[in-house]
């Protein structure tokens, strides 16, 4: 029987691999639960707020969008529309080659991943490095991201090691605080080097045109300290009305993704540099980004655009921890890829439609997002988008037989009774092929049909 | 998933034993007979259910899926409270069934069932008010909080009862929030990462050696179980309303 790719994935995995995602997913669990219970005594309602927050963001979207432009461009920054994920690669390469920038230093944005913006720049002959030290060794061992906020989560630091010496980045060592002290040494240069900072954001506020970036490692401070340009990349979905919902958001964002208080540096960008406001680049371009986001929203899993990219449902996520991020072959891995990556695909929906089945819909990635996206029900939802289109699933068994079997409680109930033949031959021998891959690993109990039913009436009769 | 709150409380029940009872575990569905009617409930059983129908749910085949629902919606109607001896099923009923619903011009239909239905252990504690129960079972049990009652009263009312039985030592696991692989149709198209998300369950239980794994979801406890068995080191799985029953043949 074909296999679906996210088990085959699984099952040909390197067992350390496996185990230090699963590892360090467990961790960020714990890390986040403890936390949110030592400073919040219900957690759960906050999460519920933010979720009524981020609903009534995105549902009200052509308001604040508006909103949002009108008052970056009070603050003196350029406003750009991107339709496309070639549109905006596009919108950065022309403000780039406009102003003559040949270099430039990027902080870790998703979005960037979404529309392989690095790739793009190189055909442009623009020098693109990442300077978060997660993204800058995905990007000089040509990899992907594994996870949203811990891209490296599927690599060692033997693996970092070996790549930092390939990269002449000194002879071969595999202690952090030297690596991460070389990394340090080399940015520096190209920070001080660099035309132009590309940052992506976790929050535009749509009253004041406030960008809100965090980060732990100040990288994207850097990349807005010596450069002259500065864009931001957003997806369309990250306005928010005002600077009091971030109270909310930011005491959630931290603490959800790797379970701090606050990440390390929070940062308000309120404009370019201006006389009175003199620190920062002189030029500052906002591109918002749709890239399907539209679709979206007028389709009934709009839920997942409250996203706020914290990755709590991918640490928590049992299958996220078997199978890893590589295995969902998209750039948003886990339970929140497991959705978004299909929507986003678009007309190639078919290509991902296996993801929302990779899932028990055990529901825990539900119970710890940070904006209570419902996401087993968008799961659901698009499992039965796939059928409708009747998309292939292997290993998924044809239910319009179950269907007339469960509706006729007559059949039903002689079903019950002679289901026990089945006890006479062995189970393995019989032609059922969704059966068999259950017994490979797994007994099934005797079969009893019928036998409580009788029991019911013998008592009743009584 | 939906909270319970001002559903109808009346002790006469109607009965959804759920297909698993119906096929493999009539014990079950038997003590919850016996419990339910120890807490002074008038038990009816309509004759013609079948399934809950969310097979055909989470396989996306939600046309299948309806047609069951409505036959399930036909056999329990009226007003009283449908009691379930599984959070999942009943999750499918209060939760499930009105996602898909959503856009059918009998969902007030299907809303009203919504609205009676009762995994048993939220309806013994917050239905009946009953807060201890009678009797005494020795034992140290392991009990797996089953993922379909998330977000519901129903795993706390569980504990509740289960630590108020004298002889009952519930005893804490390793990662116990996280889910024991079954997942339905998921246990058989993703059988490697199903299998291995089971054995790990496995793994963090046997390393507290319980008596009993104990569950409100028999899926849960078949799948645990059966892992177990074929791995050659077979664990002793129980309903928690089985060690209610076994608690009041222990009661003076």
């Amino acid at each position: 029987m074909p296999e679906q790719k996210v088990d085959s994935y699984a099952r040909r995995l390197d067992r350390p691999v496996q185990q230090a995602v699963h590892d360090n997913s467990a961790a960020g669990t714990e890390k986040r639960y403890g936390s949110l219970a030592k400073d919040f005594t219900d957690a759960d309602s906050l999460r519920r707020l933010a979720g009524a927050i981020r609903q009534h963001s995105i549902e009200n979207l052509d308001t604040y969008l508006e909103q949002a432009e009108a008052s970056l461009t009070r603050n003196g920054a350029h406003v750009h529309y991107a339709v496309t994920a070639d549109d905006a690669c596009r919108a950065v390469s022309d403000i780039l080659k406009k102003a003559g920038a040949k270099k430039i230093v990027k902080s870790k944005s998703m979005i960037s991943e979404e529309i392989h913006l690095n790739d793009h720049l190189a055909t442009q002959g623009i020098e693109s490095v990442e300077t978060d030290l997660g993204e800058y060794i995905i990007q000089i061992d040509g990899d992907h991201p594994s996870h949203i906020v811990k891209p490296i989560i599927h690599k060692n630091r033997r693996d970092i090691a070996r790549s930092f010496e390939r990269e002449g980045l000194g002879d071969y060592n595999d202690d952090p605080q030297t690596i991460t002290r070389r990394a340090r040494d080399f940015m520096r240069g190209k920070y001080l080097g660099a035309d132009a900072g590309i940052t992506g954001a976790n929050f535009v506020v749509a009253d004041t045109g406030r960008l809100v970036l965090v980060t732990n490692e100040g990288n994207s401070r850097f990349c807005l300290a010596a450069p002259r340009i500065h864009i931001a990349l957003v997806g369309i979905e990250k306005v928010i009305p005002s600077d009091s919902e971030l109270t909310v958001l930011l005491n959630l964002l931290g603490r959800s993704a790797t379970g701090q208080q606050l990440t390390v540096y929070t940062e308000f960008i309120n404009g370019p540099a201006r006389k009175d406001r003199p620190s920062g680049p002189e030029e500052m371009h906002v591109i918002f980004m749709d890239n399907q986001r539209s679709e979206i929203l007028a389709s009934n899993c709009r839920e997942i655009l409250r996203c706020i990219r914290c990755g709590a449902c991918l640490n928590v996520c049992p299958i996220y921890r078997q199978a890893t991020g590589h295995a969902y072959r998209s750039v948003y891995p886990g339970p929140i890829g497991a959705v978004l990556s299909p929507l986003l695909a678009g007309k190639n929906f078919k290509q991902l439609a296996d993801l929302p089945k990779a899932s028990s819909l055990c529901g825990a990635c539900n119970e710890v997002c940070p904006v209570d996206i419902p996401i087993p029900d968008l799961l659901l939802r698009l499992r039965n988008k796939a059928h409708e289109e009747h998309l292939p699933s292997p290993g998924t068994p044809p239910m319009a037989g179950f269907g007339i079997l469960a509706s006729s409680p007559s059949i039903w109930k002689i079903a019950m009774k002679t289901g026990g033949l089945s006890s006479l031959v062995p189970l393995e021998k019989l032609p059922l092929p969704y059966l068999s891959p259950w017994l490979k690993t797994r007994t099934l109990p005797g079969w009893r049909g019928g036998q409580f039913r009788s029991w019911m009436k013998s008592r009743n009769k009584k | 998933m939906t909270p319970t709150i001002s559903k109808p409380n009346g002790r006469k029940i109607q009965l959804m034993a759920t297909c698993l009872c119906d096929a493999f575990f009539d014990n079950v569905a038997k003590a919850t007979v016996e419990v339910l009617e120890h807490a002074g409930c008038e038990i009816e059983f309509p004759e013609n259910q079948t399934c809950c129908g969310q097979p055909a749910f989470n396989c996306g085949d939600w046309t299948a899926s309806r047609q069951v629902m409505r036959h399930t919606a036909n056999v329990f109607k009226g007003d009283k409270p449908v009691i379930v001896p599984s959070g999942s099923c009943a999750a499918m009923l209060f939760h499930g069934a009105p996602l898909e619903f959503e856009k059918e011009s009998d969902l007030g239909t299907i809303n009203d069932l919504a609205g009676r239905t009762w995994e048993i252990a939220d309806y013994l504690v917050n239905g009946l008010g009953i807060q201890k129960w009678p009797g005494r079972f020795q034992a140290r049990i392991a009990f797996h909080r089953a993922c379909h009652t998330r977000g519901t009263p129903s795993g706390a009312a569980a504990m509740q009862l289960l630590e108020s039985i004298e002889g009952i030592e519930v005893i804490p696991f390793g990662e116990a929030e996280q889910c024991c692989g079954f997942g339905g149709t998921f246990s058989v198209s993703f059988p490697h990462v199903s299998s291995s998300m089971g054995c790990l369950k496995l793994e963090h239980i046997t390393a507290v050696n319980p008596d009993f794994v104990v569950s409100g979801d028999m899926s849960c406890m078949m799948h645990l179980g059966g892992l177990a068995e074929r791995g050659g080191k077979p664990i002793k799985t129980l309903h928690f309303v089985q060690i209610l029953q076994a608690a009041l043949q222990n009661h003076a």
